[in-house]
């Protein structure tokens, strides 16, 4: 038995200990809104942030997470999908089959938390999730329009 | 009936199978309403209008798609169609598919499910058109007969139906049950595309705001009441079969509930939960029969490839003049060879299905480009009559033709419910399953010779493709004489569909077919792709050879073909080609037409001394006949970019042993944001025909750049991706 703290919650769950937090977040808590894409911590469907931090979920075993650590999911980042991220994607109609979006978003509200400024050459660089429908030119539109909003970061 | 709106009791039928999952996740919200099955059509509240619409008392209007959405927009540019027919309001449009097993029962009252080929509005633009013209005649006739006058007095906007003389009004709602009964009208004039208010127009998909929260389900989050999750592993070796494997090894692994065969060529262990179950299936020892092709390399098949380059039978697909005797005629001919390697779709969403069965019920939810083709699959697993079956459609996370013609997983799936009837059961690939066991992308290579007169003009040219025929791979029966007619996509000589743009006085151009194992299948652009670069990068080729501009060459042979040229003057003016560009930057042109739309880019690129390539920007002109919704379209072309792009920067499986060697995105690289160019769409509807817009941009993707590569290095790239090319300055 671990204890994990997901989404404000503290969550009792059964897994053995090399299961990965992804399988664990979906198959023993039951939000799939985090997916599966690889395995190999590649293509970041699975990103969730950990204390904060964009955390690709799918290669980070169960025992490597502390009842301490705080996990948001996309189901967590906002009660209502009300997160200036999200509110971004849903303005420029990123998503296409979406199955990738998930991870896209939380990378990016992880990105503009710690680095509300950031630059085209930033997005470049830090936003390396995989989207096979090919939305990366209204990832990068949303991600700027929230920059310039300037809505994250603040406190 | 939502699927929101079922919260309790789990009932082993097909709908709440289904509606158990929504309950199970809670508080989430579903992006879509649960197939109708017989059972919710007798107890429906709410008649049909026709198949296409139904109308709640609230105004609430729900308009059936059969085709499956899977990013592409479909589902919101169909609904268009069919709402601006109907003149309802876009505010209250919702939409539900039906299902395949309905289809059936139906006589096909929805048509083709099939959703491949660009072909999901242009094939059906027509009937659903009518189904909403249809719908908008009934609804105005009931709304008449309420007020005991003429229909012809009466109009409809907005989901109002008024009464002018009278000044009277009903709305939809208040008329549809009425409207059911009424007879349907056997002929509906359908607007004039300039008077359309609703199609035509950027609107906002209908499905984006559960892909931003996680609520959107998808096949592989499907969760039942007793549900088990399968893994499997079918024989790397593409045709080899399953020798042993020891089960008693795994047996009791946590979780571990059967170990099981499927059909003669893979193992599955089905577990509590899929990790387990992959876990297990891991530590299975499994002994295999490689079968024939063990052997096989990718440098045995380049080799058997390349002797279809010369060799004397070929398919002829498009023939006029003498190209034999242009050639030795020539003041001077160019010859050279390219090659494009088998690609796997890899959608982000794997292969996976969920399946119930029982002796006399076979049931499956999956995402699917083809409903009907997935029932038939199940029926065909199951050993049941197609009566006895259903498939229920999910949204794809991402199909790009793996999840069209072919039902791998299905069958696989059924197979494994088969052996545990009652219990139903989720199959999930892993990735590398997902690599291993794709429907590639055909493996081909084409030699080209150029006959140039004295002037330098094309007088003969002969493409000699020599490789992999995708409908021999699947659709055998359609092999006439030996050609597969696809194989000439974009290089017919005429005809709505992928025709030529150019007239050269002497062509011959034709097909050595050779098949290899490893199965072949249709890949977003299909061959379009392959023959867009070697028929574009040719012709480059042939321009530099004679000394002209790219573009002027080609406009040479290109006044028969005014669809064609419209399409890369538009390309060619947006891009202000001929105007010079800053230091280090380099443009690449080409055009060509697949999937009934006419397509053009321009790139820019710069290569940096060491060899790096960046691609700066790129000018897409299409012309698809009719514009359904702009905006989508603008996402179709910029995601076909990133699609082809991916291909031709990275994109490549290798066979050694007579599997594929590349298992995971670390070693089948695709393309990510880092690498994205700026994409202009230059849309340029002509109207008179439809034509398709998922696929076709992907063919100018790589052609335009490898062009603007030669441009920039004088190196000419025939062999892809570029990723094994060395772009460093000589």
């Amino acid at each position: 038995m671990a204890k994990l703290n997901v989404n404000g919650k503290m969550i009792d769950v059964e897994a053995a200990g090399d299961t990965p937090l992804l399988w664990v977040l979906r198959e023993q808590i039951g939000l799939t809104g985090t997916k599966y894409g690889c395995g190999v911590a590649q293509c970041g469907a699975c990103t969730v942030h950990i204390d904060g931090v964009a955390t690709r979920a799918c290669a980070l075993p169960l025992d490597a997470v502390t009842a301490e650590q705080k996990i948001v999911t996309i189901e967590g980042l906002s009660p209502d999908g009300s997160h200036p991220v999200q509110q971004a994607w849903i303005k420029h109609e990123v998503p296409q089959c979406g199955f990738c979006q998930s991870g896209m978003i939380m990378a990016t509200a992880a990105l503009l938390q710690a680095n509300p400024k950031a630059t085209e050459a930033d997005i470049a660089s830090e936003i390396t999730n995989i989207c096979r429908c090919g939305t990366y030119a209204r990832v990068k539109t949303a991600i700027l329009d929230v920059v310039a909003g300037g809505t994250l970061g603040r406190g | 009936m939502s699927i929101s709106t079922v919260t309790t009791g789990f009932r082993p039928s097909r709908r709440s199978l289904l509606a158990g999952s929504a309950a199970a996740a809670g508080a989430f919200t579903f992006g879509f309403t649960i197939p109708f099955g017989s059972e919710a059509q007798a107890q429906a509240v709410v008649p049909e209008i026709n198949a296409w619409v139904v109308i709640h008392p609230d105004d609430k209007v729900v308009i059936r798609i059969a085709r499956s959405e899977m990013g592409q927009g479909t589902l919101t540019g169909l609904a268009q169609l069919v709402a601006e027919e109907l003149n309802c309001d876009w505010a209250k449009v919702t939409t539900e598919y039906p299902t395949p097993g309905q289809n059936v029962a139906r006589n096909r009252v929805w048509g083709n499910f099939s959703t491949g080929g660009s072909r999901g509005i242009r094939e059906s633009h027509d009937y659903v058109r009518k189904g909403g013209a249809a719908a908008r005649t009934m609804l105005i006739q009931a709304a008449a007969n309420e007020w005991k006058v003429p229909a012809s007095e009466c109009v409809a906007e907005k989901s109002v139906i008024t009464h002018k003389a009278s000044g009277r009004s009903l709305r939809y709602g208040q008329v549809a049950a009425a409207a059911a009964k009424i007879e349907a009208p056997k002929d509906v004039a359908l607007k004039d595309p300039k008077d359309w208010t609703i199609a035509g127009k950027p609107l906002a998909r209908l499905d984006t705001a559960p892909k931003t929260d996680g609520s959107k389900i998808y096949g592989m989050d499907l969760k039942m009441p007793g549900m088990l999750n399968a893994a499997i592993k079918d024989c790397p070796v593409f045709g080899g079969k399953v020798k042993s494997f020891d089960a008693a090894k795994i047996k009791d692994m946590p979780g571990v509930k059967h170990v099981l065969p499927v059909g003669d060529s893979a193992v599955t262990v089905v577990a509590d939960t899929w990790w387990q179950a992959k876990t297990a299936l891991d530590a299975l020892p499994i002994v295999w029969d490689e079968g024939q092709h063990a052997k096989v390399s990718s440098a045995s098949l380049a080799e058997w490839l390349k002797e279809g380059l010369d060799a004397p039978n070929a398919v002829v697909g498009n023939q006029n003049g003498d190209v034999k005797a242009a050639i030795s005629g020539a003041a001077r001919t160019i010859e050279a060879v390219y090659s494009y390697p088998f690609q796997n779709h890899a959608c982000m969403e794997t292969m996976n299905a969920t399946a119930l069965y029982t002796p006399d019920k076979c049931e499956v939810w999956t995402p699917t480009q083809n409903g009907e083709a997935a029932l038939a699959a199940t029926a065909e697993a199951s050993g049941l009559p197609i009566a006895k079956c259903e498939a229920y459609k999910i949204d794809l996370g991402g199909g790009f033709g793996r999840r069209g013609a072919v039902h791998d997983w299905v069958r696989q799936v059924v197979a494994i419910a088969k052996q545990i009837p009652g219990t139903p059961v989720k199959l999930i690939w892993s990735r590398e399953e997902d690599m291993l066991h794709g429907r590639f992308h055909p493996l081909t290579q084409c030699k080209m010779t150029g006959a140039l007169d004295k002037d330098g003009n094309l007088t003969g040219l002969h493409m000699r493709i020599s490789g992999q025929s995708i409908v021999a791979g699947i659709f055998p029966q359609n092999i006439q004489n030996g050609r597969d007619p696809v194989v000439f996509q974009g290089l017919n000589a005429s005809g709505p569909e992928a025709s030529i743009g150019y007239t050269i006085p002497n062509l011959l151009i034709d097909h050595a077919m050779r098949n290899p194992h490893v199965p072949p299948g249709f890949w977003r652009g299909v061959n379009l792709n392959q023959n867009a670069i070697y028929l574009e990068s040719f012709l480059d080729e042939l321009a530099h050879a004679a000394g002209k501009d790219p573009l002027e060459f080609r406009r040479a042979m290109m006044k028969n073909h005014p669809k064609h040229l419209a399409v890369l003057n538009a390309a060619a003016e947006k891009a202000e080609w001929g105007k010079p560009l800053p230091a280090g930057m380099f443009r690449g042109i080409c055009q060509t037409m697949g999937f009934g739309a006419y397509v053009a880019a321009v790139a820019e690129v710069s290569v940096s001394d060491d060899g790096k390539l960046k691609i700066h920007r790129i000018v897409a002109a299409t012309d698809p006949g009719h514009v359904v919704n702009p905006a989508q379209v603008e996402r179709q072309i910029e995601g076909s970019f990133v699609y082809g792009l991916s291909a031709a920067l990275y994109g490549e499986i290798t066979i050694k042993d007579g599997r594929v060697e590349q298992e995971n995105f670390d070693t089948y690289e695709v393309m990510r944001l880092e690498a994205m160019p700026a994409v202009e769409t230059v849309l340029v509807p002509s109207g008179g025909f439809w034509g398709g817009v998922g696929e076709p941009t992907i063919a100018v993707a790589a052609p335009a750049v490898l062009n603007a590569i030669f441009a920039a290095t004088g190196k000419r790239i025939r062999n892809l991706p570029l990723k094994n090319a060395d772009l460093k300055k000589a």
